[in-house]
């Protein structure tokens, strides 16, 4: 096959693309280039869009033998990713921007462009599994390291897109054992630390981020009971489930601590309450990409939704309704925010992916 | 199968001559600065290489400084010239230059705007690259005694315009300001003589005409001052300090020497093969539409430079590389990723033209083989960059 490698300039992309070229693909390398004032972004070796970055990937592709280009993808990543990152806080909702890159930008445009110029499929470094069943099925599971597990901020791709993808990293034992390849294969990148932040928030002060981008907005944060505690310099900050950072310094009457359960950005009031208020048994999530053409869904289907990259998944039932997703779950969840990327498995498999909705108060 | 490298004009192979010039001379002890045997033996190596040198450009070998390559050229003709007549005469604010510059010679310019108060003036270009004199005519009869210098390339390194230097320097003549020229493109491929063109200051590159990388000059008249950009040893008349380089001088002057002396030769045998390779392109592709003058004095003999309307220049250069075609689609940032060409929009082209472009530049390695093999993937390759135009720059072709 002619493979399309995405070379980031961390470890686990480097080796997903020496996996490729062992397995007799024709490889070629691609790093991404997603700021065009590369100083802007997370510098040094932590992330994959400084200049740094890209000159790993090519040191590594070097040595893979594979021939290496950069493509400038930054207006696509800022009109996309960045943009939709905003204005999801603005209106109150929690986004994942890696869940929105992965949509947008790996699997979309780079998967668009491989395909234009002749390529059978993209390759990157994450860690999920393909699965391939004798009727031609492809499903989409949780790595064998569940610690590195990526499978949750891949769901969003749908059938043809899965099709078109390989993550040669999914059968891997650990991430040790990643890096133990890599130096092993000489690649210079096998002690280059793990990335965790979102790669366009320079210096992982998201709340400083989002106040550059939307301005200060000053305004009230009120208990349940409608009750002014505290002020805040922009209900967009906030998420639900929040605890810390939010400067109450009168405690609750009872003096239990004391969460944001609620961002109302039109009003540009935050609501606080105690733990208790933050459980939720439903989860209704629009925007579905289903993966599974096998599993239908109409009517309940035991599974397990999860609703954070690195969040426990939690027992229940799920309905689909066209692209509308509904989990009735057997035990409350708390921490759940609008805009969070919904993934339903069923073991360790993904069924499918939506973005939840707002909660009526 | 050896790729077919039609990019001579990002770097030429070295002249084995200079190559083995090269080797030679690297296995020499000494700093020419000693004043020992060994010193003083390596010393005449320079000054036999600046002779050399000086000799193929027509200039006087005290005029020649030599550097690390063009791009340190241009920036101590802009910084040095400008500072030294800023300071004979704080009027002096103002740096003319082109619009299709190289960025050795329009960023200097925009840094010292920035950092030293200069006033940078851009001087608009025709259609096919050539810049306005009559704009220049205007400034120069507006401004003269503001003037600190002019700097406008000899031949353009993207769609290779020759640059009416002459006329350039005769407007600047009469109020006696610096002209300043950017000359890597030009020696080696078309008649360059530094006193006759009246200039100022002329950079050189010896890895565009077969001599090694890491090696330039500044050709100065000496009646100028240059501030100093590097202070140490004071070598090269205390403008440019550091230890000096005789292996690459003694090679970059024997690649100066063949260059020049084949250069008619040379000139003639390219020029059919560029003719011949629009030719081909127009047929292959007709919609193609040359950048730049037709093929002739007003062009480098060894420039060939296209728009492919609708085709993502980065595609093109994608496919091309996959069949071992070795080609470039304008200047390349450090860390790889293209850019719509300066040098087209200062044309008047809009800048989904300026993002769909190719250069070829040939060079003394140029055989029918390579256009052959050119012409049999174009038509794949626009195909192609075609139908991609849209996924890989959707602002530009959406």
């Amino acid at each position: 096959m002619r493979v399309l490698a995405a070379l980031s300039g961390g470890v686990d992309s480097a080796v997903a693309a020496a996996r490729a070229v062992e397995a007799g693909h024709d490889v070629v390398g691609v790093h991404m280039a997603l700021s065009r004032n590369r100083d802007e972004f997370r510098s040094g070796s932590r992330g994959c869009c400084s200049i740094e970055d890209s000159h790993d990937a090519r040191r590594a592709a070097d040595k893979l033998g594979i021939p290496y280009y950069v493509w400038d993808l930054s207006e696509e990543f800022h009109d996309t990713v960045v943009k939709d990152f905003l204005s999801e806080y603005s209106a109150g909702r929690t986004p994942n921007p890696c869940v929105r890159c992965n949509e947008h930008i790996k699997f979309d445009t780079l998967l668009e462009r491989a395909q234009a110029l002749g390529f059978d499929a993209v390759c990157t470094g994450h860690y999920a599994r393909i699965e391939i069943r004798d009727d031609g099925v492809r499903e989409l599971h949780r790595a064998a390291d569940a610690a590195k597990d990526q499978s949750y901020v891949l769901a969003v791709m749908g059938p043809d897109k899965l099709a078109r993808s390989m993550f040669p990293l999914g059968t891997a034992e650990t991430k040790s054992d990643v890096r133990a390849e890599a130096a092993a294969r000489g690649l210079g990148v096998s002690n280059k630390p793990d990335s965790y932040d979102i790669c366009f928030v320079a210096d992982g002060d998201t709340k400083g981020f989002l106040q550059r981008a939307l301005g200060e907005s000053p305004g009230e944060i009120q208990d349940e009971s409608g009750a002014v505690v505290g002020e805040h310099t922009g209900a967009y900050s906030y998420t639900v489930g929040q605890r810390k950072g939010l400067g109450i310094g009168r405690p609750a009457a009872d003096g239990a601590p004391r969460y944001v359960t609620g961002v109302d950005t039109a009003r540009n009031v935050v609501t606080v309450g105690p733990e208790t208020l933050l459980s939720v048994s439903t989860l209704e999530a629009d925007a579905a990409v289903w993966l599974a053409p096998d599993v239908s869904a109409d009517a309940p289907t035991r599974c397990e939704a999860q609703v954070r990259a690195h969040g426990m998944p939690v027992p229940g039932t799920v309905t689909r309704d066209g692209d509308r997703i509904v989990v009735e779950l057997d035990e409350p969840m708390r921490g759940v925010a609008a805009g969070q990327s919904l993934v339903v498995f069923d073991g360790t498999r993904v069924l499918g992916q939506a973005t939840l909705a707002k909660r009526e108060a | 199968m050896p790729p077919h490298y039609l990019d001579h004009a990002a770097t030429t192979p070295m002249l084995d001559a200079a190559r083995a010039a090269y080797v030679a001379e690297l296995a020499r002890v000494g700093n020419p600065s000693a004043l020992h045997k060994s010193g003083r033996l390596a010393r005449s190596v320079v000054e036999d290489a600046r002779e050399r040198m000086a000799s193929a450009l027509g200039a006087h070998p005290t005029e020649v400084i030599w550097t690390s390559g063009g791009t340190e050229a241009d920036n101590l003709a802009l910084k040095g010239l400008f500072w030294a007549r800023h300071q004979a005469d704080p009027r002096r604010t103002r740096i003319v230059t082109s619009a299709i510059e190289h960025h050795a010679g329009l960023d200097p310019a925009h840094w010292l705007e920035s950092e030293h108060g200069a006033v940078t003036v851009v001087l608009p270009v025709d259609p096919e690259g050539r810049v306005d004199l009559d704009a220049l005519r205007a400034e120069v009869a507006a401004h003269f005694d503001e003037i600190a210098l002019i700097s406008v390339m000899w031949a353009n390194n993207e769609v290779g315009t020759v640059q009416p230097v002459r006329e350039i320097v005769n407007i600047a003549t009469e109020h006696e300001i610096p002209v300043h020229a950017d000359a890597v493109q030009a020696v080696g491929h078309i008649p360059v003589d530094f006193r006759a063109s009246g200039l100022a200051t002329m950079a050189v590159s010896a890895h565009k005409f077969g001599g090694p990388v890491g090696v330039g000059a500044l050709v100065a008249r000496r009646d100028l001052t240059i501030t100093p950009l590097t202070h140490g040893g004071g070598q090269e008349r205390r403008v440019r300090s550091g230890t000096l380089n005789a292996a690459g001088f003694h090679a970059a002057s024997v690649a100066a020497t063949e260059a020049v002396a084949t250069l008619e030769a040379e000139a003639d045998r390219l020029g059919v093969l560029q003719r011949q390779l629009i030719a081909r392109v127009r047929d292959a592709v007709p919609e193609a539409r040359l950048s730049g003058p037709e093929p002739g004095p007003e062009r480098l003999p060894g420039n060939v430079h296209f728009v492919f309307p609708g085709c993502a220049a980065e595609a093109l250069m994608f496919v091309l590389d996959s069949h071992g075609v070795e080609a470039s689609n304008g200047s390349a940032c450090s860390a790889g990723v293209a850019q719509a060409s300066h040098v087209l929009i200062a044309m008047g082209r809009p800048e989904r033209d300026a993002a769909s472009t190719m250069r070829f530049s040939l060079g003394h390695t140029s055989t029918q083989d390579d256009l052959d093999a050119l012409i049999a993937v174009l038509p794949e390759a626009v195909t192609r960059a075609r139908t991609v135009a849209g996924v890989f720059d959707a602002s530009v072709f959406g």
